[in-house]
């Protein structure tokens, strides 16, 4: 039964929950208390000591169910051994009948496989195939590439060449059985693979994930197609998590050296001012203010999209966001941002300043003459965009005015560095006034310059 | 396999607390037992009011120990949740023993001597009697053993919980002055947290983990029964459909348990033989908090009361 529990491990880390060996020796320590009689108690018994939070524990019951749901390796014990019983039986006389008509040939000079499939007991069959599979390991399947391996693997386990030479000889000396016995062959198979694709399901799903996390993180987030939005999203928000861990706990530091006189006097007031315990002065660390400058016209968009999700999913972190978005003109769009779905909030600022062409010294304009109060000396301004300006003004001298007023100014640009200043690029002359210009084309990229932005408050 | 018949004991789990007024669910239950057994404290997520405090509350009374309660907030430390030295004490101590020091040390030739007679006495002014415990500390002193209740841990400070991490997992804490000191009888230990920030995954792994969500209609109609026995049946089958039907809508804070009860009460005090519009305008303010939340639901009044009442005929 450890056996078991140890695959059920690996399964719920391949669902996504946490597991330290403590944790699992915990729940072992609790299972040992509760035993294996109830499964509802023993699926509470799990999620109170594996999972630790409500999506983990989602997570878990998911895949508690979809594990218990297969066969068990050992020979099922007595709950379901009187139906099974009884059905075993009936097979059996079957067997024998069917047999008997076929022309009395009894199945003495088969292998053992073809002894089961005619016997056509189901949990004996269960129970063989389950033993194969753990012999052949099956839970270290890891790609859905794999599963014709895997399936090979576990025939030959349980004698698969032996039933092929029983079937070629059957064949020959008794047609009516051989046809019997090469059906429960096909249905042997079909169950086969239908283990393998359950336990691809439990076990190389983290794999999966991963790979697929892997290539859509390096993919340009300008290009990347329709249905892989919704996963990109999901991406986003797990970065997100990630910054956020890293960067929201420790803001205040003790600074050793500086006595905070009027705190140590007041702590000390029950004795008579005598300094028992003393007071040190701490020093705050600012959070990150930002505001954001977001081009949303044409190929632009889409990266603008997923920064704007980014950044306003770091309220840990993150004191105070302004975004901004703009094409031809500029408005400002913190609150659509804050006050709806991600899909809905881009639809609605698609609707109000997208696919213009992009015009940045008006936009800058726009911004200077309503917005310039927002920057303060501890904001960063962040601007998206790929500098073409359509050959209009480029105003670099308000990007100036912005540079001067705030803490850093970083541009990032979707476009590679090569394109940087041909054509109607207007980079080179930006650049000038901006602190870092990076490129940011994809999710990678994005996570880097986010995470160095935050980490300069830190 | 030791099989002591786990079935049976979380349901003595169950009818305990709820001899208590507690009416748990089998998780909670499951919980309680699970933490006894492996000594292992357990902390409880979930909405405001839906009862993680009066968990605490229902084992102390059931198993008839001492309830010891540290409720966390901002800025609390060491001194005010573990021990602090009886400053003034040991002062007036050193005073009132002025004499007494000078008797004992006339007697040595020099100051070195006086050093060295000193020594001998040991940390008499570090010593157990003057320490005053704390919450956390008493909790470990108790003969008896005592369900200790950490309240709202998310309020308190991410400092605070590495303190509490010894005290979790060992049932011990360390006074430098004093040693170690470890627990009589290990306490049950129940936190709870709001999920008004992370906990940190070091105290989340020493814990089981709990959530108690709002509770299944026949649940929370049991819960009622035991709370407020003199609500009558249709009654109180009415007012907790109607409170499922309000937790499915957008709200800012939905009504939860404490608010059910708190409601039951008052339709018993207005003497409400079932739910009308009227009564439900009149007494909406019980089960919600906010303005907003009330004009959204206004307009649903009449449409949610129609809908528990004839969930009363077929159920």
């Amino acid at each position: 039964m450890r056996e078991n529990l140890h695959r059920f491990f690996r399964a719920a880390r391949g669902a996504g929950v946490r597991l330290s060996p403590a944790e699992s020796i915990d729940a072992m320590r609790a299972v040992s208390q509760i035993g294996f009689s109830d499964r509802d108690i023993l699926r509470d018994t799990f999620l109170l000591t594996l999972a630790k939070t409500q999506d983990e524990k989602r997570a878990l019951g998911d895949c508690f169910d979809l594990f218990f749901s297969q066969p068990e390796p050992p020979p099922s014990p007595e709950n379901d051994n009187s139906e099974a019983g009884e059905k075993a039986d009936q097979g059996e006389q079957n067997a024998g009948e069917t047999a008997g008509g076929a022309g009395g040939q009894p199945t003495e000079g088969l292998g053992a496989l073809a002894q089961m499939l005619l016997a056509q007991d189901r949990n004996q069959m269960s129970a063989a195939i389950a033993n194969a599979a753990s012999a052949a390991s099956l839970s270290d399947i890891r790609y859905f590439t794999q599963r014709g391996i895997f399936s090979g693997r576990i025939l030959d386990q349980m004698g698969i060449a032996r039933l092929r030479d029983d079937l070629d000889r059957l064949t020959a000396t008794n047609p009516a059985l051989a046809e019997r016995l090469a059906m429960a062959t096909e249905a042997l198979r079909d169950s086969v693979r239908e283990t393998v694709s359950q336990a691809l399901l439990l076990y190389g799903r983290e794999e999966a994930e991963n790979l697929r996390n892997e290539i859509l993180r390096n993919a340009p987030l300008s290009r990347i197609e329709p249905r892989q939005v919704e996963q990109m999203r999901a991406l986003i928000r797990q970065i997100a998590r990630r910054l956020r861990e890293r960067y929201s706990k420790p803001r205040k530091r003790q600074r050793r050296g500086h006595l905070d006189v009027r705190r140590t006097l007041r702590r000390n007031a029950a004795w008579g001012g005598i300094p028992f315990l003393t007071a040190w002065k701490r020093k705050h660390r600012d959070r990150p203010k930002i505001v954001a400058l977001c081009d949303v016209s044409g190929s632009v968009a889409r990266v603008s999209d997923f920064f704007l999700l980014l950044i306003h999913s770091l309220h840990e972190v993150v004191d105070d966001v302004r975004s901004f978005a703009f094409s031809g003109h500029l408005i400002e769009v913190s609150d659509i941002l804050e006050s709806k779905t991600p899909e809905a909030a881009m639809a609605e600022i698609m609707s109000k300043v997208g696919f213009g062409s992009s015009d940045y010294g008006n936009s800058f304009a726009d911004f200077e003459s309503e917005w310039m109060n927002a920057i303060t000396p501890q904001t960063t301004v962040i601007v998206l965009g790929d500098a073409r300006s359509n050959n209009l003004d480029p105003r670099a001298d308000i990007l100036r005015r912005i540079s001067e007023r705030s803490k850093r100014l970083v541009w990032l640009n979707p476009e590679g560095r090569m394109a940087w200043g041909f054509g109607d690029s207007e980079m080179p002359r930006y650049a000038t006034f901006c602190s870092v210009v990076r490129q940011c084309a994809t999710a990678r990229q994005l996570e880097r310059a986010v995470s160095d932005i935050v980490a300069t408050y830190q | 396999m030791a099989e002591n018949r786990p079935a049976a004991s979380i349901e003595a789990v169950e009818s305990g607390l709820a001899a208590q007024g507690y009416i748990a669910s089998r998780q909670i239950a499951t919980a309680v037992y699970l933490g006894q057994q492996i000594e292992k404290p357990i902390l409880v997520e979930g909405p405001a009011g839906v009862g993680k405090t009066e968990l605490a509350k229902a084992i102390a009374a059931w198993r008839g120990q001492k309830l010891i309660r540290l409720q966390c907030y901002e800025g609390l430390d060491e001194a005010k949740a573990l021990y602090e030295w009886k400053y003034a004490k040991q002062l007036l101590y050193t005073q009132i023993l002025k004499d007494k020091l000078g008797e004992v040390l006339g007697g040595a030739a020099t100051l070195h001597a006086a050093l060295a007679q000193l020594h001998d006495f040991g940390d008499v002014f570090f010593s157990k009697e003057f320490v005053e415990p704390r919450p956390l500390l008493q909790a470990l002193e108790q003969p008896a053993g005592c369900v200790l209740l950490i309240d709202e841990i998310d309020k308190s400070d991410a400092e605070f919980e590495s303190l509490l991490l010894e005290i979790l997992s060992d049932f011990q804490v360390t006074i430098p002055e004093l040693g170690t000191v470890v627990a009589v009888a290990p306490p049950t230990v129940i936190l709870t947290s709001n999920s008004e920030r992370d906990l940190g995954d070091a105290l989340k792994r020493r814990c089981l983990h709990l959530h108690i969500g709002f509770p299944e209609q026949r649940l929370e109609e049991r819960i009622v029964e035991s709370r407020v026995p003199g609500i009558s049946q249709t009654l109180r089958k009415q007012m907790v459909g109607f409170i499922h039907e309000v937790r499915t809508l957008d709200l800012k804070k939905l009504p939860s348990v404490s608010e059910t009860i708190d409601w039951a009460r008052v339709l018993v005090l207005l003497q409400a033989s079932e739910l009308g519009h009227e009564i439900v305008r009149d007494t909406l303010n019980v089960l919600l908090k906010y303005e907003a939340d009330i004009e959204a639901t206004q307009p649903q009044i009449t449409t949610f009361v129609a809908k528990a009442s004839r969930q009363n005929v077929f159920g």
